[in-house]
């Protein structure tokens, strides 16, 4: 890594209370109080955000979209995990 | 059989994203596309900075200060789409200091008084609009969801151009002026900035094709003229084309011819400020390499 390449973070922000963290994009930063500093000054000028995470991009690992079809095969033809597989008895309610 | 499968998706309005296999040309489109855009956003923050210190009262002063700062974001947004094309944001950096990436034009134009600022905030901005809502769709899912975020910020922007305008055009017979004289400079160099006309710009056809750009140049010129118009003559302003008028049969105003040899000669960097934009980037740059420096050295020293 060359001396000027700075370090990239992606960013994850919680937008309120009670919700999940959502990504946002990423910042450039040196460590991990100017991370979240960037984070705040980019991605929440206007009350977007209660509580941000910031991750090196390095160690996000991510699926390859040539596998994409094998790897989340299985949640296709697995139609019994979904609730509208099964039959109800006729007249059954709230189930 | 790649390039077969990458045009399905995109005739199909799927996105591509970073580590989907995309064709060389398609990559350079955007690097070339999405880099201009960021420079845009950061070089255009220098006329708008010009009026900071300047700002006629508090409320202005503070409107302008967020706005530059908005700026600024949409072209980290932006670089930040660029990146996962393969370059680096240094790379992307040195490029537009070599001359090698262009900016936009517009801003190659000098701000004068105050009404420029409502001139810009008003047209160079609502023209940006015009260009990014449209963009909001194109195929590359990050350059997608940077305009998203930027449109959702960017109406204030024209809102407080527009603002300015309407303020000065009922104010004293010297303000109204003024603000005729901002509309004068700033209407043609604002309907160019969307590029030259269809039948002269070689690239559109690919772009269109893969769903780079979603509109052409002069669909979205015409848009944007259609819209502001009435937004002139709402405040009592006049839009400096003889030519302009309502074209019942087409739906849409007509207007007159630009000056193309103008518009290719800023481009070529012989606009009033070319090169103080340029040199302003690259020193404000360098006098920054300590602080990037230091940041470097105290990660290091903390190993985090």
């Amino acid at each position: 890594m060359s001396k000027d390449t700075s370090t990239v973070w992606e960013v994850f922000i919680q937008s309120k209370n009670g919700l999940a963290h959502k990504h946002f994009g990423n910042v450039h930063a040196e460590d991990k109080e100017m991370a979240l500093q960037n984070a705040r000054d980019l991605y929440t000028r206007r009350n977007e955000g209660s509580c941000i995470w910031v991750v090196k991009s390095e160690y996000i690992v991510s699926s390859v979209p040539e596998d994409e079809d094998s790897f989340f095969d299985p949640s296709n033809d697995k139609v019994y995990r979904h609730p509208t597989f099964y039959k109800m008895p006729d007249g059954s309610k709230h189930i | 059989m790649n390039e077969a499968i990458f045009q399905k998706k995109i005739d199909a309005e799927q996105k591509i994203e970073p580590k989907d296999w995309m064709p060389d040309g398609y990559r350079k489109h955007l690097i070339r596309q999405i880099s201009q855009h960021a420079h845009s956003e950061i070089i255009g923050m220098q006329p708008e900075g010009n009026w900071i210190s300047r700002a006629p009262s508090l409320r202005a002063k503070m409107i302008l200060l967020a706005k530059v700062q908005d700026e600024a974001g949409h072209g980290l947004y932006l670089y930040s789409a660029c990146e996962t094309l393969g370059i680096s944001r240094e790379e992307l950096n040195e490029q537009l200091h070599q001359g090698k990436a262009k900016y936009s034009s517009i801003f190659n134009y000098p701000t004068l008084t105050w009404a420029d600022m409502g001139a810009i905030g008003w047209l160079v901005d609502g023209a940006a609009i015009v260009n990014q809502v449209s963009l909001q769709k194109t195929s590359y899912g990050p350059y997608s969801r940077g305009m998203v975020k930027i449109c959702k910020e960017e109406s204030f922007h024209q809102r407080q151009g527009y603002e300015i305008m309407a303020e000065m055009a009922k104010g004293t017979s010297e303000q109204k002026e003024m603000a005729q004289d901002a509309l004068n400079r700033f209407w043609w160099p604002s309907i160019m900035m969307f590029g030259p006309n269809d039948s002269d710009s070689p690239r559109t056809g690919n772009a269109m094709k893969w769903k780079i750009k979603r509109k052409t140049n002069d669909e979205l010129r015409q848009d944007f003229i259609n819209k502001t118009v009435s937004q002139a003559e709402l405040i009592g302003l006049k839009i400096p084309d003889p030519d302009l008028k309502w074209n019942e049969e087409r739906g849409s105003y007509d207007f007159g011819e630009m000056d193309w040899d103008e518009f290719w000669s800023v481009v070529e960097g012989n606009g009033p400020c070319n090169e103080q934009r340029l040199n302003h980037h690259i020193k404000a740059h360098k006098n920054g390499a300590w602080v990037r420096e230091a940041a470097k050295a105290y990660s290091q020293k903390h190993n985090n």
